[in-house]
């Protein structure tokens, strides 16, 4: 019987989580939200969990009910994000395995994800489509690795909705991606934008400047409104994940597909998924935001599966970084 | 049901050997010669004027690029037939081929039977990729970017004399496109797949790609330069120190 408790910090939210072998008993969360037209800043957003963090910490164990004397392990995001909020929250986690004498794992971000949309939704061995504000990857499970398919080669698709919010000034309560997908919901009428799909993989920094450069012209004669626009871009991005999904499902002979990450709450890309899923007879699972957006008890899923493994971090590795590939771990636990 | 009548507009000769992500795959007879029936079926979790749009623009593509090839002297399978009524290419069906996926997973099985290294397998698949590097040179010579390149995307044929020929398919997703910028993300695109699908064999690529520097040396320095770009773009990397 393990408890673990991770910590999630590497980029706008700050999240505690504890799980008792594959049973979550509690996910607190905050998010850093900024005024509309503007994203999140390193050294603000650091600032925001450095204030929180130990009111989320007793919330998480009091939701719990449990004291830290039972906690097994710490586990804590690595990487990738920004360095400062991670360095912030890999703080309090050092700390805390050192006050309570725990061990300590430090887990990568994406690793995160996907375990613990496999322990949510019970998929075995999926084709996996991480998407959020900082990745866009297809992924799947061979020879101890998660292997990247399929990725984008410039923009995560989180980052490329979140800046066209800004453009619209939208608001970032709860997520700029939730409000464009309301919006989206309104829209009727189809812009016809680029469609960038090469090989496995996609590209969305041309598409965002295009729709950023013609927005302002678009709006302003009434041609087409933000709902409109919000739809298209919907449209447009969802379709190129889904077709590279696709590919990278014929391409492994896989039937089974979890969308992961926080874009992954998104209905209308689930529905698209679900479409294609049902018409290779294959099968979706997908999770809510509770799970879909960054959150502690990732963390602790992945650390949990390290840690049963024997897979513990060496105090002085107990460092954070940037950049952390989804391949550069290697899997011992399955 | 609409499917059904386009199966049946194939005719009783066609058979259903695959269905990739893109299109349906048929198998048969066409004026007497053996025939593969690729269809863009319909997708129906894109909006319908997207799907035309990609639909037909990726017909056009394929048709287009078969034929820059053939004048480039590169082999591809031949066009029959263009339908874009019914989202069909008719193409010939390459005799005594296999997939150069499925040519490297045999042969790493049979290494891995006879217990030799990483670097005998190499040496076995070298052949190989000296001739797909020495064809993509080619490729991107005459200005035309695949979109697409994967193990699964060329055929290795193997005449009586043993001689091998790579045979590109699946131009869907190709451009004529003299930027260096494209000729790079086409190599960054065949590298990440081989990573993927063949990671016992990483090196192969580096073979892959000295002969593609030879074949296109005009090119190969500034192509080599924005590689390297591509690669240090986004996420891609891992950061050290």
């Amino acid at each position: 019987m393990v408890i673990a408790i991770g910590f999630e910090g590497s980029a706008n939210k700050l999240g505690i989580g504890i799980v008792h072998n594959g049973v979550v008993l509690s996910n607190c969360r905050r998010t850093y939200i900024t005024p509309p037209g503007e994203g999140f800043l390193p050294r603000e957003t650091a600032q925001h969990h450095r204030s929180l963090v130990l009111a989320v910490l007793s919330q998480a164990l009091r939701e719990a009910a449990v004291t830290p004397e039972q906690i097994d392990v710490v586990c804590y995001t690595k990487g990738p994000g920004m360095a400062p909020s991670l360095q912030t929250v890999a703080i309090v986690a050092r700390t805390i395995a050192q006050l309570w004498n725990k061990p300590i794992i430090g887990v990568n971000h994406c690793i995160g994800h996907i375990e613990m949309g496999r322990m949510i939704t019970g998929s075995d061995n999926p084709i996996v489509l991480y998407v959020s504000g900082g990745n866009t990857q297809v992924i799947a499970y061979s020879r101890n690795r998660y292997r990247v398919f399929g990725e984008t080669i410039d923009i995560a698709i989180g980052n490329c909705l979140d800046r066209f919010a800004r453009v619209l000034k939208l608001s970032n309560d709860p997520s700029p991606g939730y409000n464009i997908e309301q919006l989206a919901k309104k829209g009727k009428k189809f812009l016809s934008l680029p469609y960038v799909v090469k090989g496995m993989d996609v590209s969305f920094s041309g598409i965002l400047s295009y729709i950023e450069k013609q927005s302002y012209q678009l709006l302003k004669s009434g041609e087409y409104a933000p709902e409109d626009l919000c739809f298209s871009l919907q449209e447009v991005l969802f379709a190129m994940l889904v077709e590279t999904t696709e590919r990278a499902m014929a391409h492994c002979g896989s039937q089974e597909v979890l969308i992961v990450g926080g874009v992954g709450c998104n209905l209308r890309l689930q529905e698209m998924m679900e479409t294609m899923c049902h018409e290779r007879g294959a099968k979706l699972f997908a999770t809510d935001e509770r799970f879909c957006i960054d959150n502690g008890v990732m963390i602790a899923q992945a650390g949990f599966e390290m840690f049963r493994t024997g897979n513990l971090t060496k105090w002085d590795e107990t460092t954070v970084t940037q950049r952390y590939r989804t391949d550069a771990v290697e899997v011992t636990w399955r | 049901m609409a499917d059904d009548g386009r199966k049946c507009a194939l005719g009783y000769d066609f058979k259903l050997i695959k269905q990739g992500a893109e299109a349906k795959v048929y198998k048969g007879n066409y004026l007497g010669r053996p025939t593969i029936v690729k269809e863009r079926f319909k997708k129906s979790y894109r909006l319908l004027d997207l799907d035309n749009h990609i639909t037909k623009e990726r017909i056009k593509s394929e048709a287009r690029a078969v034929l820059r090839c053939k004048i480039a002297g590169i082999h591809t399978p031949a066009l029959y037939l263009v339908d874009f009524e019914r989202r069909c290419i008719y193409m010939e069906d390459v005799q005594n081929s296999t997939t150069i996926k499925d040519y490297i997973t045999q042969i790493s099985e049979e290494a891995e039977n006879e217990a030799g290294t990483a670097g005998s397998l190499l040496m076995k698949l070298y052949p190989i990729a000296q001739e797909i590097g020495k064809v993509l040179g080619k490729l991107h010579a005459n200005n035309i970017i695949h979109g697409d390149l994967t193990s699964s995307n060329m055929l290795l044929v193997k005449d009586e004399k043993d001689t091998l020929t790579i045979v590109l398919i699946d131009f869907g997703l190709s451009h004529v496109e003299s930027s260096m910028e494209d000729k790079a993300v086409d190599l960054y695109v065949l590298q990440r797949a081989l990573m993927s699908t063949h990671a016992n064999v990483d090196r192969l690529f580096a073979t892959i790609l000295d002969a593609y520097m030879k074949e296109n040396k005009k090119e190969s320095h500034e192509v080599l330069k924005k590689f390297n770009e591509v690669w240090a773009r986004g996420r891609k990397r891992t950061m050290v120190g």
